[in-house]
Formats: C-alpha cells, structure tokens, sequence
C-alpha cells in the first residue's frame, strides 16, 4: 500500500519548475531520505506533499489522508520567536486535530503535553517563553510537536540543520521510533552518512528524480555527481515544457 | 477635598457618568485588541484603519448632521470595506498588507476631511477629529456596550487560531483553514473597536486606547494573558484620569485621555520590569545559571 504516490508532478514558482516530472510512490511505514544539493527542488517537493505549494501539472495523491494527518516541520519556520508564549502551550499546539477550535486541554493532554516536552529532553522547560531557547533547544520542541500532532505521515525539511550532534542523535533516535510505529517519514538531508546509516530508501533529487530506490543501491557517486550537475537551471525566457511523462521509478 | 476632586464630578454630572461607563467599555474591548495588534506588528495598521473609518462617519454627519448614531454606522461600514478590500489585495497579489492599507487609508482621510469640510464648520471637523466623549446620549452608549460586548464574545472565539497564526502561521496553514477567516474576523474587530474609539477620541486618537495600553504592558509582562490584563486596566486607568483631568482643567477630553496613558507608557519605558530603561542601565550583577 502507498502512502504517496506522485503522478507526474511538476512542482514550481510562477511557472518554473523546480520539481520537474517527479512520478513514483512511497510505501506506507517507510523511511525514505530525499537528499540533492541545494536548489534541486527538496523543500519545494515537501511543500508540495503537505499542500502549501500546489501542483503546476500532474498530481500527488496522500492515500487518503486528510491534511490533518500529514505533520510537517519547514526548513526554516516563520516562527515568531518574540511572541510571549510558553514553551508547554507552543507544544500543545499540536494536539489542534483533537482540540480544534474550542476544544479544551484536559488532564489527559497536559499529561501528553509534558509526555512530549519530556520525549525530546527539555524537562523543565515548560513555562519558559520560547524566545529564551537556543536554536537546538527550539528543534526539540518543534519536534514535540510533530510527536503531538500524532500523524501518519511525517515530513521534515533539513531537520538537522546547524543542531549539534548530540541532539541530532536524540532527534533521530525520535524519527526512527515514528517509523517503528508504523508512520510513513520523509526527510531532506545532506548527511549523506546519516542516511547511509538509517534510512531506507532514498530519492536523489536534482530538479527531476536522478535515482530512487533502496538507500544502498541510489546512493553513489555516480548519482551524486549527475545531480550536482543538473541543478539550478532557471532560464527567466524558458519555453513552455512539452515533455509529458519522463523518467519514473518506485520506492 | 480629594473626594470633590476625584469622584464629585461623577456623582454629580450624568454626562460625567456616560463617559466613563464609555471608556470602561473602550478599554475592555479595545486594549486586548491593541495586545494583538502590538504582537502582531500591526500598530500602524491600527492606526491606518483608523483614519480609514472617516469617509464613512463623514457621509453618516453629511445625512444627519452630528448624531453620533449615524456616524458609527457610516464609520463601521467605511472601515469593513477598507479591511476586506485591504485583506484581499494583500492575501491575492502578495503586496504586504501595510502597504495596500496605506493607500486606502490616505484616500479615505482626504475624502472624509473633504466630505465633512462641504457641510461643517471647523468645529464640526475637529468633533469629528478629535471626538467627544462629553457628548454621549443613551442610544451612543449602547451601541458603544453592544461593540464591545461582541469584540469580546469573537475574541474569544478566535483567540486560539490567533495566538498560533501570531506564532507560526505556516504551522496553522498546515493543520488547519482556519487562519484566514481568524485574521479577517481579527481586522473586523479592530474596525469596531476604531469605531467605537472614535465617538471618544476622534478619528486621530481612536486607536491610542488600544495601542499605549498594549505598549505599558509590554514592559510589564512575558505572558499574554496577563499583558492582556494589564492592557486593558491601563487603558481603564487613562480613561478614568484623562476625564477627571479634563473636568477640572478643560482640557478637551479625548487628548487629556491620551496624554494620561501617554504618562503611564513613559513610566513604563523608564521603569518596565521587561525591557525598562532603568533595568537595562542597572540590570544588577549577572546570576549563576
């Protein structure tokens, strides 16, 4: 069963593509890296899964899954640190799908509030406001979040950006206990180590889809090299793309 | 003698009365709305809006000359179409919504100054300015009660998607729809709350019972719910100072009102427990952990 399957997707800004005739799927439970350098269109996808950013041609069908269920973490969140809110209600945010509009936080969801804050090891935090956090600290607790949020399908954009090594290992240690219970994680990365090491499939991005497949298999030189090259081409005087389904393979 | 000061002029004046039960009411409604735009970055669209409300009330003095019913109406319906078409332009073409406000507002200023200048006098133009909150009848009053009693009934319904689109917008627009109609019912209350300023403190001032009041608290508090508490017993404080200053040396109302919170936000710049001036120039020896 797949829990995304791309049909043909061109994905982009005001008619560029920066995905361009992306086909293919993800196995539901699957932890796939989707790695490429930078301006190869990884975030630009992501935004496409989660319905910020709408196709420009083809589709990207969620399995059945409601918007609700998909938990994304942005590269670079427009977080307004400033803002006088404590660390426990910024985390309680996530329960939005069972709370909603009106619905109160009972006994049970603050336990599950601190349930989270304890999860990525910020004890004690609670009533902190979080403009008083360092940059890893604010990763854990938008990752406390996502464990809120409760989703199936997890998508994080470059989640280890600038955060030092002992908290990528927790945070990881997180990402591969949501793949154990069954949620489906896609993650942008650059450590190529890292995804060596933990992730089962890869797609090699450079603007269209260089290689994807089983990490061991995708993940070579060879690949490396043709998605560095392919990289960054946006002509202002393009013409309109003809090409209909080009390049596809499956995870 | 303080007695005769501070409270004689209520319990002797009824026009005494009205008004403060107005600024009681402004400041309920009003401050907790100024916190939000204040966090919000949006004290200026605040104010921008503000002067948009006049072209309306202009219309509403043109028909039935200065009953402050008609006024309301006229402002309320002005400032609506000013926020949506503002909202609008600035969710569909991208341009930053301070931007297409500043051009409505400085076409809704120029045209309501004009359509009041057609008919009134200069006195009429400064009422309509710098407002009156002496001049409150029953039927003013009530409509001030009933804006304020809705601001606060929406708020409260909107306060969740607000705080989080204040926050992390992306995030709300990830999970939920909400954001957009929350923003919108946001401007809508920022409309009514201007409107209802405006019968105090005139088209110029309106938004000075929203905006200082959040400014003291901001050197006050972290937390929001409190800095929306102080906001809203600082704006209550001004009020109630501003009429008695204004009773016993004639300054005009709506400018002795501002200039008493004026004094309160000063107090706050120097000695704020957050971010104070003193604070910061005499922040103690630096503590252990």
């Amino acid at each position: 069963m797949a829990a995304l399957h791309f049909h043909n997707v061109t994905l982009g800004y005001d008619r560029h593509p920066a995905v361009h005739h992306l086909s293919g799927e993800v196995a539901a439970g699957a932890l796939v890296a989707v790695i490429g350098p930078n301006g190869a269109g990884k975030s630009t996808l992501l935004r496409g899964i989660v319905g910020i950013l709408k196709p420009l041609d083809g589709t990207i069908h969620l399995g059945g899954l409601d918007a609700r269920d998909i938990a994304y973490l942005p590269q670079s969140a427009e977080i307004d640190r400033s803002f006088p809110i404590s660390v426990f209600d910024f985390v309680g945010t996530g329960l939005w799908r069972a709370t909603g509009l009106f619905g109160g936080i009972g006994r049970a969801a603050r336990e599950k509030i601190l349930g989270a804050i304890a999860s990525v090891g910020l004890n004690g935090f609670e009533n902190r406001p979080i403009g008083t956090l360092s940059g890893g600290q604010m990763q854990r607790v938008l990752f406390a979040r996502v464990l809120l949020q409760d989703a199936s399908l997890i998508v994080l954009d470059e989640p280890f950006n600038a955060i030092d090594t002992k908290t990528t290992a927790d945070l990881l240690a997180l990402v591969k206990r949501w793949q154990g219970e069954g949620r489906t994680v896609l993650a942008a990365l650059h450590d190529m180590e890292m995804v060596r090491n933990h992730f089962s499939d890869t797609l090699v991005l450079a603007r269209g889809p260089v290689a994807w497949g089983p990490t061991a298999e995708v993940l070579t030189p060879e690949n490396l090299i043709v998605a560095m090259r392919m990289c960054e081409a946006f002509d202002d005087s393009a013409a309109a793309c003809a090409a209909d389904d080009v390049s596809s393979r499956a995870a | 003698m303080i007695h005769d000061v501070l409270i004689g002029p209520f319990t002797e004046f009824e026009f005494m009365r009205r008004a403060l039960a107005a600024v009681i009411a402004l400041a309920l409604a009003g401050a907790p709305i100024g916190v939000f735009l204040m966090l919000r970055r949006m004290s200026l669209v605040g104010d921008a809006m503000a002067h948009a409300i006049l072209p309306g009330a202009a219309v509403g003095f043109l028909l039935s000359g200065l009953s402050l019913f008609a006024m309301t109406a006229g402002g309320l319906i002005a400032g609506f179409a000013v926020a949506i078409l503002a909202g609008v332009v600035a969710r569909s073409t991208g341009l930053k919504e301070d931007a297409s406000l500043a051009t409505f507002y400085l076409a809704s200023l120029a045209l309501g100054v004009t359509i009041v200048s057609i008919k009134g006098t200069n006195i009429d133009l400064l009422h309509v300015l710098f407002g009156n909150i002496l001049a409150m009848d029953d039927q003013t009053l009530l409509v001030v009660a009933f804006n304020a009693t809705v601001t606060l009934l929406v708020l409260a319904v909107i306060y969740r998607p607000l705080v989080i689109e204040s926050v992390d917008p992306l995030f709300l627009r990830t999970v939920s729809r909400a954001g957009g109609p929350a923003h919108l019912a946001f401007l809508a209350l920022v409309v009514i709350n201007l409107v209802n300023g405006f019968q105090a403190l005139g088209t110029l001032l309106a938004v000075g019972l929203m905006i200082l009041p959040a400014g003291i608290a901001r050197f006050w508090s972290r937390d929001l719910t409190t800095m929306i508490c102080i906001a809203v017993v600082a704006a209550a404080v001004s009020g109630y100072a501003g009429l008695v200053l204004s009773f016993q040396t004639r300054v005009p109302s709506g400018p002795a009102i501002i200039l008493v919170a004026t004094m309160l936000y000063i107090v706050s710049v120097l000695f704020g427990r957050v971010g104070g001036i003193v604070r910061q120039l005499f922040p103690g020896r630096h503590l252990e952990a």
